[in-house]
Parts: C-alpha cells; sequence; structure tokens
C-alpha cells in the first residue's frame, strides 16, 4: 500500500463558537476572524509537515482546493504545490483537486498543472473534481451547470495535453482560437489523473472507464467498499480487471502509545473537524441542479447534514483509524482486504491539531504503521471479487 | 369561481402544459420561479379576460428542453407560443421570474402585445438593495421572506408540507437556478434597451417585498418610458396572492385606464 501524507490545511485557530453560531465555516463565516499573522504562520508549519511527509517515507503529498471557508486555506493550491516541489525530495505531489466548473478559463489548470509536472520532474498527479457545493454559492458559478462544465473542462484540458498545438477549440461553455499551452506535461502522455468523490455512480463510472484512480472521500468504510466494488464492477463491463493501484481511500490516522491515549488526544481535534469545519445546511451544500434530483431526494431524506458525530461513531463506522499501532496496523489492512485499495490518502492533521501532535503521529505512523504496509496488497475477499 | 381548463401543447416540438380559462381578450400571465397554479386571483380575472397560465418549460409538467439556458430563451419562447396561438392584443403580466421574461420579451417585440404588467419583478440589479439569498435559506425561511403576514405565513408553512409535491418543488428550483444563479436574478444587458417598451406599462410592488425590494420598482419605473407604479399595502413578493383585492383592483384600472386612453 501507498500512504499520502493529505493536507486540507485548516485554520485552526477558528473561532469554533463563531462558527456554530453562524452555522458553517463555509461562504458566509466572516474572514475577519481571519489573522493574517497566524494565517502566515500556519502556512508554513503545514508546508514543513508536508517537507516532513517526505523526509518520514509518506509516498507522497496531497493538496486540494477548496474556496471561502475556515475549513482549507487553499482557494489555489498551485503556489503551496509549487513550493513543494523544490523542498519535497523523493515524494509524489498530488493536487486531489483543483474544481474544474469553477474556473472560467480551464486551459489555467491544464498550464498550471504543466508547470508543476515539470517543476517536479515528472512527480505530479493531477486531480480533477467540481468542488463542493458551498463553492458555487462561494465562487458565483451556475451548479446547474456543473456537470457539463465539468466534462467540457476535462477534454480540452485533456487534448490541451496530448495534442499538438496550436488548435482550434469550440465547446458549449469554452471557445478557443489558439489552444498551445507552453509548458507541455513532463509525464507522457500527461500526469496520472486522480477523481475524489463521495460516491456518485456516474463519477465512479466515467473514472472506470477512463481508468482514472477513484479516490473515495470522507465514508464510512463499508460504503467504501460499496463504491470500489462498483469500480471494479464497471472495469468488468468495460473488459478489464481494475488494480487496486485504480482504487484511493482518503481517511484519517491518529496514532498514540494505547487505544485510549490516542482517542482522548484525537478526540476534540477530530470532532471539530467534522462537526464544526464541515458542517454546513443543506441549502449550501446541495444547491439546485448540483446534483440530480434523485441523488438530492436521498439526501434530503437522510438528513445527513445535521447530525453531529462523536469520535466513537466516526471510528466505529471506519471513517477514521485511532489507536495504538497495533490498532491502527489490524484496522487499516482490515479495511484494506475488505475494500481492495493499495493507497490510502492519510490526514495526519486534522481540524484544530496543533503541530506538536501532528508530527508525533506522523512519526509514529511512518515508524509503527508504513514498514507493514509498504509491500502489502489488498488480500481475501476483494481481490477473489476482482478476479 | 372560474376554472380553468388544463391542455398539453407543443411549441416547436416543446411540451407544455397551458391552463386557459374565463372569456375576453387574452391575459398571458408568466408565472415565477416558484412554479405555476390557477389561484384565486386568477378567476377574477377570468371573469374578464381569457387569462393563460402556461407552465414554462423545465417547470413542472412541462418539458425540460436542450436548448433552454437562460431567461432570453424563454422569452423568445413566449414569441413562438403567442404566434403558434396568433394571440392580438395581449395584457402580458408577469411575476418575479416571469416578470423578467416578460421583460425580456417586451424588449425585443411588442408586436403582439396590448399592455405590460410587471409584478415584483427580477432582471435588473439596483445597487445597494439588500435582497434575501433564496438559495441560502431553508424551506421555512423561504416562505417567511416571501410573504409579509404572520397570518399568511403560518398557513403556507403548513400547506409546504406536501411530500407529493417534493418532485415539482425540485425540478422548478433546479431550472430556476440555472436560470437566474448568476448573475443572481439579472441580465447586465436588459437595462440598456427597456427604453424600447412601447406598450402601456403598470408596475405593481408589495411595499414589503424583501426579494426584489419595492426601489426595483421604482428603477423599472425609470428605465421604461411612460410606466406607473402601485405599491400594495401590507404585502411582501407576492401581493397577487397576499392582497388579492387590492392587487385585482390595481391591475384592471390600470387595464381599464389604459383602454380609456387608446
Amino acid at each position: 500500500m501507498k500512504v499520502f501524507n493529505f493536507h486540507l490545511m485548516p485554520y485552526r485557530h477558528a473561532d469554533l463558537e463563531a462558527i456554530d453560531k453562524n452555522g458553517s465555516a463555509w461562504v458566509t463565516y466572516s474572514n475577519r476572524d481571519y489573522d493574517p499573522q497566524k494565517g502566515a504562520e500556519l502556512y508554513h508549519e503545514y508546508l514543513d509537515q508536508m517537507e516532513l511527509a517526505d523526509k518520514l517515507g509518506f509516498d507522497g503529498v496531497c493538496l486540494n482546493e477548496h474556496h471561502q471557508t475556515a475549513y482549507g486555506m487553499m482557494p489555489t493550491p498551485g503556489p503551496l504545490a509549487g513550493a513543494l516541489t523544490r523542498s519535497v525530495k523523493r515524494a509524489k505531489i498530488a493536487i486531489l483537486g483543483r474544481a474544474l466548473p469553477l474556473v472560467n478559463n480551464p486551459l489555467v489548470i491544464a498550464e498550471e498543472y504543466a508547470m508543476l509536472d515539470n517543476l517536479s520532474r515528472g512527480r505530479f498527479i493531477a486531480g480533477f473534481v467540481r468542488g463542493i457545493g458551498a463553492e458555487y454559492h462561494a465562487m458565483g458559478i451556475n451548479p446547474g451547470l456543473s456537470q457539463e462544465r465539468f466534462a467540457e473542462a476535462h477534454d480540452l484540458i485533456i487534448r490541451a495535453w496530448t495534442e499538438p498545438g496550436p488548435f482550434q477549440y469550440v465547446g458549449k461553455h469554452y471557445h478557443f482560437n489558439y489552444v498551445n499551452p507552453w509548458p507541455r506535461p513532463y509525464q507522457a502522455p500527461h500526469p496520472p489523473i486522480w477523481i475524489p468523490s463521495q460516491g456518485s455512480s456516474s463519477t465512479i463510472k466515467w473514472a472506470a472507464q477512463m481508468r482514472y484512480t477513484y479516490a473515495q472521500t470522507l465514508s464510512p468504510i463499508a460504503v467504501v467498499a460499496r463504491m470500489f466494488q462498483m469500480y471494479r464492477d464497471e472495469a468488468e463491463k468495460l473488459g478489464y480487471e481494475a488494480s487496486p493501484d485504480q482504487l484511493a481511500w482518503s481517511n484519517t490516522i491518529y496514532v498514540a502509545e494505547t487505544d485510549e491515549k490516542a482517542m482522548r488526544e484525537a478526540r476534540p481535534h477530530l470532532e471539530a473537524l467534522t462537526n464544526r469545519f464541515l458542517k454546513m445546511p443543506t441549502e449550501m451544500l446541495l444547491p439546485p441542479g448540483y446534483s440530480n434530483i434523485e441523488s438530492v431526494k436521498r439526501i434530503r431524506a437522510a438528513k445527513i447534514t445535521g447530525k453531529p458525530q462523536t469520535l466513537d461513531d466516526l471510528v466505529r463506522n471506519g471513517v477514521v483509524i485511532v489507536g495504538s499501532p497495533n490498532t491502527v496496523r489490524e484496522k487499516l489492512a482490515e479495511y484494506q482486504d475488505l475494500a481492495g485499495f493499495n493507497t490510502s490518502l492519510t490526514k495526519t492533521q486534522f481540524g484544530t491539531l496543533p503541530d506538536d501532535m501532528t508530527r508525533a503521529n506522523m512519526t509514529a505512523i511512518a515508524e509503527e504503521i508504513l514498514p507493514h504496509f509498504r509491500n502489502r496488497l489488498p488480500q481475501g475477499k476483494s481481490q477473489a471479487a476482482a478476479e | 369561481m372560474t376554472e380553468p381548463v388544463t391542455t398539453q401543447i407543443s411549441v416547436r416540438g416543446c411540451h407544455i402544459n397551458l391552463m386557459r380559462g374565463g372569456a375576453g381578450r387574452p391575459l398571458l400571465y408568466l408565472h415565477s420561479g416558484g412554479g405555476a397554479g390557477w389561484l384565486p386571483f386568477m378567476a377574477d380575472l377570468a371573469t374578464r379576460h381569457d387569462v393563460l397560465v402556461p407552465e414554462h418549460p423545465g417547470f413542472g409538467a412541462s418539458d425540460t428542453p436542450d436548448w433552454l439556458d437562460n431567461i432570453a430563451d424563454l422569452a423568445r419562447f413566449y414569441l413562438d407560443l403567442m404566434d403558434q396561438l396568433d394571440l392580438q392584443n395581449v395584457d402580458l403580466v408577469g411575476d418575479s421570474l416571469g416578470g423578467w421574461i416578460a421583460a425580456e420579451l417586451a424588449a425585443r417585440n411588442t408586436r403582439r402585445l396590448s399592455s405590460l404588467t410587471l409584478i415584483g419583478s427580477a432582471g435588473i440589479h439596483v445597487p445597494g438593495v439588500p435582497q434575501v439569498d433564496t438559495f441560502l435559506v431553508n424551506d421555512e425561511q423561504l416562505i417567511r421572506s416571501l410573504f409579509d403576514s404572520p397570518k399568511l405565513i403560518d398557513a403556507m408553512l403548513a400547506e409546504a408540507k406536501r411530500p407529493e409535491l417534493e418532485d415539482t418543488i425540485l425540478k422548478n428550483r433546479t431550472t430556476t437556478a440555472k436560470l437566474v444563479w448568476q448573475p443572481r436574478g439579472y441580465d447586465p444587458h436588459l437595462a440598456k434597451w427597456l427604453h424600447r417598451i412601447d406598450v402601456p406599462t403598470h408596475l405593481i410592488w408589495g411595499a414589503n417585498d424583501r426579494i426584489y425590494p419595492k426601489d426595483y420598482a421604482l428603477a423599472f419605473q425609470r428605465l421604461i418610458p411612460g410606466s406607473t407604479v402601485t405599491i400594495i399595502p401590507d404585502s411582501g413578493h407576492v401581493p397577487q396572492v397576499e392582497q388579492r383585492q387590492a392587487f385585482v383592483t390595481a391591475l384592471e384600472g390600470f387595464l381599464q385606464g389604459k383602454r380609456a386612453a387608446a
């Protein structure tokens, strides 16, 4: 298994009471609460953590993109990835991902990603997402056009990377007389493409069809297993066998000497992530048109956005793994075998977790967990299902 | 009460629902983003007019055609519809999103129009006027934002709990968002051409409209030559429902006055 250090770069000094009072850390939580002195320190603290991940032997470091929120300070992840191409010497550098429909000119993403691929001499992984519903409020992009803009932007970027320019591009949303980006990507034909999603069946089907790595975010392990099985089934229908390398599970891991100590230490910080930084009302999460009406009805019926979750819920449902080295090894192996993935995208910092605890967690994972998984592939059920 | 006849008509391959009731000169009513329905004020109007209430493409039981991208598409669709039904001397009335369609239509072509009435209409932007973001409120907050009277709000809240309407509500909301999301509720190019509207125009607004506050009525009045304004007291965004009598009186008064002048 490959283990990547996935950072959300939260503004961990956010006023949790103020977020609670506002109802969300997104869109309407005033940036008056952002202190640039503290924010600048955080950027460097987090970049240092990414560099530590490289030194400790993590296989990669991951950034992502979110707008107008204390949940993550990466409205544009490019500058951070650019900095890391110089200081992260060995690990892969992934942006999971940039939200294609949120830009009016997707060629800037083709250019930015190609630069990062050159700067990292081919260590870059290109993630494409639609952005979450809140971002359609924040960025003034029509949620009803999200799916078609994503599809068109994706096609444009791939063509920009693979067809010699200049050529003309005429779509519904994007029109260019000259598509001819300099630089071209370092990797041939282009950087690996990864598709993170919360489990939309159409996205899974499409990712399987394109043979892109699919990353399941923020879900109980049983759901993760179901989504990965859907990917393998789709691959089979298309006449190929999906490799575990095409499946990545996005999780959170916290390791301490004992289960009890790990739970005690992680609790306030993980609960802050889940119940404060992530919380938002349904109308913010699901602007009309962002998802099809059937999914909206399912989500409204389940009222998934309201319930506060305790750390115990998150651990029991296998959304996160928290415990002693032995517990974490057992769970991670169990989940790998259950769901059949070969990449773990692991948040080692989460919510309000301070720097010293994050670095201790990263070191513990590097020493106690990584060596046991370096050459480990999924075994048992999920493998049998794939065969 | 005059009941409408509901039929399905096809305009250039797009099937829509059309409610039609009463007799007289045609009054074409373009509904808001909330959707179509035959409401008591329509029955009032149907005693003097041939009232046509089409359900817009993309709403309720009507088709969602591939060509539907923006309000101008609907304006041109209704020009087609008036041609197809050969409607003459139409009194065009538009409510909120429907008002935007009506204004867009009239700025393009008034050949079949006798008059234009806008109610709490979208379509232009007035700087510095606070508006409720109808996409960032929940169902209850939306109803509280739309209406003025606490009694009516309670009744509407009770009526809103109808799961059998969920599909229609979600469809209407999805289409509305697609049409108005960005720029939010207006077309920056419409205000430039509203001076072309050359039929008598009446702007009817709720005094306490929080979605398109009455400053919008005054802005439309400045942009549409010769237009008049009626502000209905004790009403929010939907005066035709909230102050039905006052609304019908204002609309009929305008339509009769216009005829007397002609």
